[in-house]
């Protein structure tokens, strides 16, 4: 067969961290060819040199034989490459059909011929059954109507190599059969496909053939007929991990109640939450599911004191709680782990221990009685912090945005964890971590499990929460189902909640 | 007395300086929109205007004729406006502290070629500014004729560039790309687009802009060149934009609404200077933009990419 | 086309930080060098003039360190500001708060020993710079309004503000037509610190708030929740840092500092409030700042430097027929160059080619 794409030797360095090294391997016609590893394998960044967002450092890449020119996504895009993009590349203010003729004709040709573009565009959702309306605002789109659109922009520009970067990661289970089925039918009429995934399983149904990248490099290939889940398995991670097993729950006392709360704002970008009612009790880990964008931004600001409910009560320790405000939850007992960790979490231009001692502002032992901060001693303390949570640096005064993301992670839930809180609030608290980095987190978390505190996970991934959590429950369109117990815990019921069955 | 005030409204001439007066803040403010609705927020605005005041009003003095003047305000505009792009684009520099970098730069510039072509004298040397014209048969239309199409061609070309820039954003590649420039710069480059490119361009497209409308100040509304003669005018655009939502239309009504409050407060100045200070009427201009910006906030969605860099090959 | 990068450093350059301010000033010096070239006159010549004007003489000196006073204090106004990324673009105005306030308390309505009298109106002026920016903080934080241009525009405010009273209820019936406003008793003025120069008390004041500012940000809980806010103000707020009262902070320092610039022309160098107390000062204060790469003490030195480019300027002008807007110029050109290096010290350029 003949490859239409062949890459040769290609590395790229980001700093001192090396993403890709030395990776060659070719696509032919008609194929999907998955690229599977772990976060931070090098993936992305080896899809990105591709589609022309970096430059590589070494190496070629040949596309139908001809050289591609590096660095320009323009280039990439004219010779027929197209990539769907793990976050969305939409402007939200355009409608459906600007998002996809921008760049189809020069820049400063005088009209969009619109009329022309509609047909195409038309005659492209009835071939490959990926309907929309090409008027709507994209702001108004579902998650899966705008991965259709992300596809159907790649189509319109007559692509022959479909890059796919975990187009999977916001879709329910019933969404993402129905992509595989379109990426199928995409293949049978002549396109090849690169699928990005860490999702093993969904990648054995439908991939020719898989390739795994480790720490920047090919770790092994193999014709997906021949492959097998264990031996795919060891390829991505390439030590056992050993993952904390999670023991017998043994509720405590009720520590946090939830009694129809609603939250509106006409500010606000998620939806808004109506007639939540929750109950947690110490020593229970609960795990909140759904596809992003249902609500969870403004239940994990109620929950964390950012923002406060417009209607409902909240009980925290058996007293209900009036004043809504990081500080004052923050001296409730309440920690809270956000979603972005970069963006909320960890001040990076600030050393280690600054951001380690920054929950612990009133603590006279790190501020003296007039305000000044005692060095030493909070640098004796961040040391501390570091050391009990396996935080691993070079030098406690070195800027945090130098550590790696498993370890930022763990300095931000240790800082959490040294208040001593009762109630733990964790957004994703995974994402994006290597497996070793992941296994040290849930550690971490039950942990806290055992040690009597509450934890909600407000997270995406099933698998991960149906591990750790006692109960699960789903949220859907700003309401929340009725807790799951492990008992009746089953994968596909949830994904069939998720998009909204029974609510 | 009370109806001495509200006659004002009925007067023609209260409109046409209506009209004047918006001129400079239409241009100003297309100008600011374009800059921001690909995402940078070009603060280099007030010292722009004053550059092409000045440009504009000393290409005439030394001989050139009108047209010409304002082509070279725009190219002096557009010069500064690269140079604002390469600060805050190409380099991702703070867009705050370039801009006011950039505004102090092309006043002090201005002032200083002024001094040098123009040693200091006591009255200002004047220009021949642009002259009426009275658009056939429409001017002669009672009171609409005067109020509205009794002005000078550099009115007309002010408020023919609403239309074009309307058309520009909403109609043209170029335009849908200055939009998702500041919307979301990756889906840009997805689309093969140079973000920098386009960025840069609209920087320069905008401080031409600016530099015009500053122009229109010597070369229109008055016939001379002072120092401090914007007042202030390029940052009451800014506010202005922020109230017309990023949208040239709202931007052309936003810049009526301001000028009839400013013409109609020299009128009633002299109705009522005898009892409330000078200062107080020349203060509402700027009360008013903070006013405007309030008043804006609850309905206000910036660009999402406003003030955010985009630099290639950086991981997201 | 030409292929252009910016690659972030791991880690930044010591070396480079500290060099970087000098680099930015002399090649700012050489950029202006070629608009004295247009004014037709030698620039070696001209710089020799301005170095002359600024540092030639004991009363050169003297007048260099006057001017450098209300310089150093809205150069440390910016500078805190700017630390919060509270972008406080209103010294100007805040100056002029703190000139109405040393006009309305100093002029005979308080009258205490000189020892009490002068930290008094140092108080008032930097209350009332401070307060003059509370109401934009609650703007800015309730309805969004960029403080870049709500100081801007109060600026213009408080500025005819000043031209009303001065043209009015406090016009100072001696002036003779002249708008400027009643003298400061003499127990308010601030003294000459060298003998038959305009050098006052004031600019030992400016030094000393420097020194203060310094410790604050560097070792008190202030300057650190500071330094969070303006770093990363989601983060800080996530982690319990109260950052709407940092910022009521920030600006009640940087508006005081301002305002207290304001205190050291009004009772310092002139005796009487003005309507032209401040050629810009405000504006220039964050040239200052920028130079100093927002340091406190850094502030001093650059508040210096600036000072004697627009102290020399005026001389060169005098003796070259260069027009003093070249201090402007220069001062202008410094802010940009300094925001070139800022850049360099966290990225490197990469320039690459077309690859085939």
């Amino acid at each position: 067969m003949q490859p239409i794409l062949k890459v040769e030797s290609i590395s790229k360095f980001f700093g001192n961290l090396i993403a890709n090294s030395d990776i060659s391997f070719s696509v032919n016609k008609g194929e999907i060819l998955a690229i599977l590893g772990e976060n931070g394998a090098g993936k992305t960044t080896l899809m990105n040199i591709l589609f022309g967002h970096y430059m590589p450092d070494k190496g070629n890449i040949y596309f139908k034989n001809k050289p591609l020119t590096f660095g320009n996504t323009g280039n990439s895009i004219s010779l027929g490459i197209g990539m769907v993009h793990q976050h969305f590349t939409l402007a939200d203010n355009l409608t459906v059909l600007e998002n996809i003729i921008i760049g189809h004709k020069s820049l400063f040709s005088l009209d969009l011929s619109k009329k022309a573009s509609i047909e195409k565009l038309n005659s492209l959702i009835d071939k490959f059954n990926l309907p929309i309306n090409p008027n709507a605002m994209v702001s108004d789109l579902s998650v899966s109507e705008k991965q259709r659109l992300e596809i159907l922009k790649t189509l319109y520009k007559d692509c022959e190599l479909l890059i796919l970067d975990e187009p999977t990661a916001a879709l329910t289970p019933q969404e993402t059969e129905a992509l595989y089925k379109t990426i199928n039918n995409m293949v049978k009429q002549g396109l090849s496909v690169i699928l990005i995934s860490h999702k093993l399983h969904e990648v054995l149904s439908i991939s020719d053939r898989i390739i795994v990248l480790r720490n920047g490099k090919i770790a092994g290939e193999q014709l997906t007929k021949s492959a097998d889940y264990k031996s795919i398995a060891s390829l991505i991670v390439g030590k056992e991990i050993q993952y904390p097993k999670k023991t017998k729950s043994l509720p405590l006392n009720k520590i946090l109640k939830l009694e129809n709360i609603f939250y509106e704002t006409d500010l606000d970008l998620d939806v808004k939450i109506e007639n939540l009612n929750l109950e947690l009790s110490g020593g229970e880990i609960i795990g909140i599911a759904g596809v992003a964008g249902n609500g969870q931004q403004n239940f994990a600001k109620i929950l964390s004191g950012h923002v406060k409910p417009t209607n409902g009560k909240l009980f925290f320790d058996n007293k209900e709680i009036n004043t809504f405000s990081a500080k004052s939850f923050m001296e409730l007992g309440i920690a809270y782990i956000p979603e972005d960790r970069n963006k909320d979490g960890l001040v990076g231009d600030m050393s280690i221990w600054e951001n380690a001692i920054m929950t612990e502002t009133s603590n006279r032992e790190i501020v003296n009685n007039f305000g000044f901060i005692k060095s030493k001693k909070s640098k004796e303390k961040s040391s501390k912090i570091c050391q009990l949570n396996d935080v691993r640096y070079q030098s406690i005064d070195q800027p945090s945005r130098l550590l790696s993301g498993g370890n930022v992670q763990k300095l931000l839930i240790g800082k959490w964890l040294n208040r001593k809180p009762k109630l733990i609030i964790a957004c994703q608290p995974t994402r994006g971590l290597d497996e070793g980095a992941i296994a040290a987190v849930h550690k971490m978390l039950l942990e806290a499990r055992k040690n009597g505190n509450g934890i909600i996970i407000i997270g995406e991934d099933l698998d991960e929460l149906i591990t750790l959590s006692d109960k699960i429950c789903v949220m859907y369109n700003g309401k929340l189902s009725n807790p799951l117990t492990s008992s009746n815990i089953e994968k596909l019921k949830i994904g069939m909640m998720m998009s909204g069955e029974g609510f | 007395m009370i109806f001495d005030f509200i006659e004002i409204f009925f007067t023609a001439g209260f409109w046409a300086a209506t009209i004047r007066i918006a001129c400079p803040l239409i241009f100003a403010t297309l100008g600011e929109v374009i800059c921001e609705r690909s995402g940078v927020l070009n603060l280099g605005i007030e010292g722009i205007m004053s550059l092409g005041a000045m440009v504009g009003w000393t290409a005439v003095y030394l001989g050139a004729d009108l047209y010409s003047g304002i082509l070279l305000a725009a190219i002096m505009g557009a010069l500064f406006g690269f140079l604002h792009a390469i600060f805050t684009v190409y380099l991702g520099a703070s867009q705050h502290v370039t801009g006011i970098g950039i505004t102090m730069l092309a006043s002090s510039i201005g002032f200083f070629s002024f001094r040098l072509i123009l040693p200091s004298s006591t009255t200002p040397p004047k220009i021949i500014p642009f002259e009426k014209l009275d658009i056939p048969y429409l001017s002669e239309i009672p009171f609409l004729g005067e109020a509205l199409f009794q002005h000078t061609p550099f009115t007309y070309i002010a408020f023919a560039s609403v239309i074009i820039i309307f058309w520009l954003l909403n109609s043209t590649p170029f335009g849908l790309s200055i939009k998702m420039a500041g919307e979301n710069p990756m889906a840009l480059e997805a689309q093969g687009i140079d973000v920098l490119l386009v960025r840069t361009l609209s920087v320069i497209l905008g401080s031409s802009l600016m530099a015009v409308g500053g122009a229109y100040l010597t070369m229109s509304a008055f016939d001379a060149f002072y120092f401090g003669m914007i007042n202030g005018r390029g940052w009451i655009a800014i506010a202005l934009v922020i109230f017309a939502a990023w949208k040239p239309e709202r931007a052309l009504l936003g810049a009526l609404l301001f000028a009839g409050l400013d013409a109609y407060q020299v009128r009633a100045q002299q109705l009522a200077g005898a009892f409330i200070p000078y200062q107080f009427f020349l203060m509402l201009p700027f009360i008013l933009s903070i006013a405007a910006m309030i008043v804006a906030s609850k309905r206000t969605r910036y660009p999402r990419a406003l003030l955010i860099p985009f630099r290639r090959g950086e991981r997201h | 086309m030409i292929n252009f990068r910016l690659e972030e450093r791991e880690n930044r350059n010591v070396r480079i930080q500290i060099l970087s301010p000098f680099i930015a000033v002399f090649v700012s010096l050489i950029i202006s060098c070629f608009f004295i070239f247009l004014a037709g006159v030698s620039p070696v010549d001209s710089l020799k003039e301005l170095l002359i004007g600024s540092f030639g003489s004991r009363n050169a000196i003297a007048e260099t360190l006057s001017r450098a006073t209300p310089l150093i204090l809205t150069g440390l106004a910016a500078s805190i500001a700017f630390r919060a990324k509270f972008w406080n673009i209103g010294a100007e105005g805040q100056l002029y708060a703190g000139a109405l306030a040393v006009t309305f308390f100093g002029t005979g309505l308080i009258e205490l020993p000189s020892i009490l009298m002068i930290p008094f109106l140092f108080l008032v002026g930097a209350i009332a710079g401070g307060l003059l920016l509370l109401p934009l903080v609650l703007l800015k934080n309730y309805f969004k309004v960029d403080e870049v241009v709500s100081t801007l525009l109060t600026n213009f405010i408080i500025i005819l503000l000043v031209s009303y009273l001065l043209e009015g209820p406090w016009k100072d019936p001696m002036s003779l037509g002249w708008p400027q406003g009643a003298s400061v008793i003499d127990q308010g003025v601030l003294p000459q610190i060298v003998a038959r120069t305009r050098l006052h008390l004031g600019f030992i004041f400016s030094i000393l708030f420097a020194m203060l500012v310094w410790i604050i940000l560097s070792k008190h809980l202030i300057g650190y929740q500071i330094k969070a806010v303006g770093y990363n103000s989601s983060a800080a707020k996530h982690s319990g840092i109260p950052v709407l009262k940092t910022i009521f902070i920030v600006a009640l320092l940087s508006g005081g500092m301002a305002g207290m610039a304001g205190v050291t022309e009004t009772a310092g160098l002139k005796g009487y409030l003005t309507l032209d107390l401040s050629p810009g000062f405000g504006y220039a204060g964050i040239a200052v700042a920028m130079l100093a790469a927002l340091h406190p003490i850094g502030v001093i030195a650059s508040g210096i430097f600036l000072a004697s480019i627009y102290v020399g300027a005026d001389a060169m002008s005098r003796s070259m027929n260069v027009p003093s807007y070249l201090a402007d110029v220069i001062v202008a050109i410094t802010i940009l160059c300094v925001l070139v290096s800022l850049v360099m010290n966290q990225y490197k350029f990469k320039f690459s080619g077309l690859k085939k």
